[in-house]
């Protein structure tokens, strides 16, 4: 039975007409280096953030709650005092309350352009690397469901903004000591400052906010404040890629770090 | 001056069959691959085919495989090789091998002539247009193209399917869409003409998976993945699939040309 990612001998460039050369390529630099370590990257990331979001425990040490878990949308949440608690989904719901906000950011980064090209080369060799045959008998790209829903990318965009607005107040929850006093400053708040940085920069930097600011636009001219802020975001844009692999870090950091301090493994170190 | 003799690898052949064939060549300081396919022609093969032109990474003739990475000969310096290794020069894996390293690019050819061109803004003479800068900054981005085709080449949409060259024009011709598509005084739209759909529709716009492998070799620099393609993917999002952009359209009914 065909499954479509039999080598194909007849087509593409083993082709009838094309010069005849047997092998797939015949690059001589390590070009499988950067889909294996792409694919390594966000499969650490898979599994580390499957853990914690089905963990459904060790997410809040005041003042700072992971940010796998905010929201909190479900009544099973841990009471976090002027945290975000908000209980849209009762008590019916019994899974981990992170699986409820996660689709979001989750959404927002499966059809982001950046992680496309990643694991389209990572992990489904779509091209493995360029130059460099694939290993499918047929391909249809982005013009047939599930795929086409990647249009959907700006949606998620919407949906994200919300979601970082909140991260945003948690950073600000995050200048408070345990007792909730307010004015102080630990290393945990310096994670979350650089972790909801890093999260803004890379949702403003994102293809569909370029085009949504001012891309779509015909005459910049007739529009200056749109023109200079589609040049701002464009320059974010041109570091996209790097923005994608910090902020995932940042955030899978962040979580940690709030792991460890609930956990007890390790405890806050305060600055003021 | 120095010299030293460097190992080449070139394909020799036809569509009934080839294979590559091995050459010690002498290289000179500040050659490029073209020249030693020059030297290879003037003392070793004079009946190796190779379709060049410039010499100067402008009139893009000159386009091959350079170690299985698509490259132009003349724009590749013999420099950035270590002496010692095997270098392998082949033609364009994409299209069809007339003899040797040249290739038959006519369906980049066919493709250019599906996009529809430049239409004329109605009550207004040549000559009249005016525009301003920052209203074709983006498209003459696209302007700098040479046509060497090594987007079309490296691009795994037709590179690795043949079946898909009826459907996918490809970076180069999507770009040219997206080109059109930002002109300030195109007046396609008023003529019927939605090059947004159509780019979808007609060009196979969603066949491209932004891989970015016609950035990585654009000769020119050219963002063609950043700034066409997934600028053109938004807009045609914009027309087919964003109820609200439809439903704003429609209820604030702005003429498109102006905004």
């Amino acid at each position: 039975m065909a499954t479509g990612t039999e080598p194909h001998t007849d087509t593409g460039v083993r082709g009838a007409t094309r010069a005849a050369i047997a092998t797939r390529t015949l690059r001589t630099d390590r070009w499988w280096l950067a889909p294996a370590a792409t694919a390594g990257g966000l499969l650490a990331f898979i599994v580390y953030s499957t853990w914690r979001a089905f963990s459904n425990s060790d997410y809040y040490a005041a003042p700072y709650v992971s940010p796998f878990y905010s929201p909190c949308l479900a009544e099973n949440c841990v009471p976090m005092k002027g945290g975000p608690n908000w209980e849209i989904f009762g008590s019916w719901w019994g899974l981990s309350p992170a699986l409820l906000i996660l689709i979001f950011p989750l959404g927002f980064r499966l059809t982001c352009y950046y992680y496309r090209k990643a694991y389209y080369r990572g992990f489904w060799a779509s091209p493995p690397a360029c130059a460099v045959a694939e290993p499918h008998a047929k391909y249809t790209g982005e013009t047939r469901f599930p795929l086409i829903l990647q249009n959907m990318h700006r949606y998620f965009f919407y949906a994200a903004l919300p979601v970082a607005g909140i991260l945003t107040y948690d950073t600000v929850l995050a200048f408070r000591d345990e007792n909730y006093a307010w004015g102080h400053m630990g290393l945990g708040t310096l994670v979350f400052l650089v972790n909801i940085v890093l999260i803004w920069a890379y949702t403003l930097s994102c293809h569909s906010c370029r085009h949504i600011i001012g891309g779509r636009l015909r005459h910049f001219s007739k529009h200056p404040v749109r023109y200079r802020l589609w040049g701002f975001v464009g320059k974010l844009n041109e570091r996209h890629m790097l923005l994608a692999w910090t902020s995932l870090i940042s955030v899978a950091l962040a979580d940690f770090y709030v792991y460890l301090l609930a956990s007890g493994a390790f405890a806050d170190p305060r600055f003021f | 001056m120095s010299t030293y003799d460097a190992r080449f690898r070139v394909w020799r052949g036809d569509q009934d069959g080839g294979d590559l064939e091995d050459f010690t060549v002498e290289v000179h300081d500040g050659e490029v691959v073209l020249d030693i396919i020059h030297r290879l022609q003037a003392t070793q093969a004079g009946d190796l085919a190779v379709r060049w032109n410039c010499k100067a990474g402008k009139c893009g003739s000159c386009s091959a495989e350079i170690n299985g990475r698509p490259r132009l000969m003349c724009m590749t310096r013999m420099s950035v090789f270590d002496r010692a290794e095997t270098i392998t020069v082949t033609p364009l894996r994409a299209f069809p091998v007339v003899r040797d390293l040249v290739t038959d690019v006519s369906f980049n050819y066919a493709k250019a002539r599906e996009v529809p061109s430049f239409v004329p803004p109605p009550g207004v003479a040549a000559g009249e247009y005016r525009m301003q800068q920052i209203d074709v900054d983006r498209s003459q981005e696209f302007r700098k193209c040479i046509e060497c085709f090594l987007c079309q080449d490296t691009c795994h949409v037709v590179r690795d399917h043949e079946e898909n060259k009826t459907a996918f024009a490809g970076p180069r011709f999507l770009m040219r869409v997206a080109e059109l598509d930002m002109h300030p005084l195109d007046a396609a739209a008023e003529s019927g003409l939605d090059r947004r759909r159509t780019a979808q529709e007609e060009h196979g716009l969603g066949y491209c998976n932004i891989t970015k492998c016609c950035t990585e070799v654009c000769p020119e620099g050219i963002h063609i993945t950043d700034n066409a393609l997934i600028p053109l993917k938004e807009r045609a999002v914009d027309r087919k699939y964003d109820p609200l952009v439809w439903l704003g359209s429609r209820i604030r009914r702005r003429d498109e040309r102006t905004t």
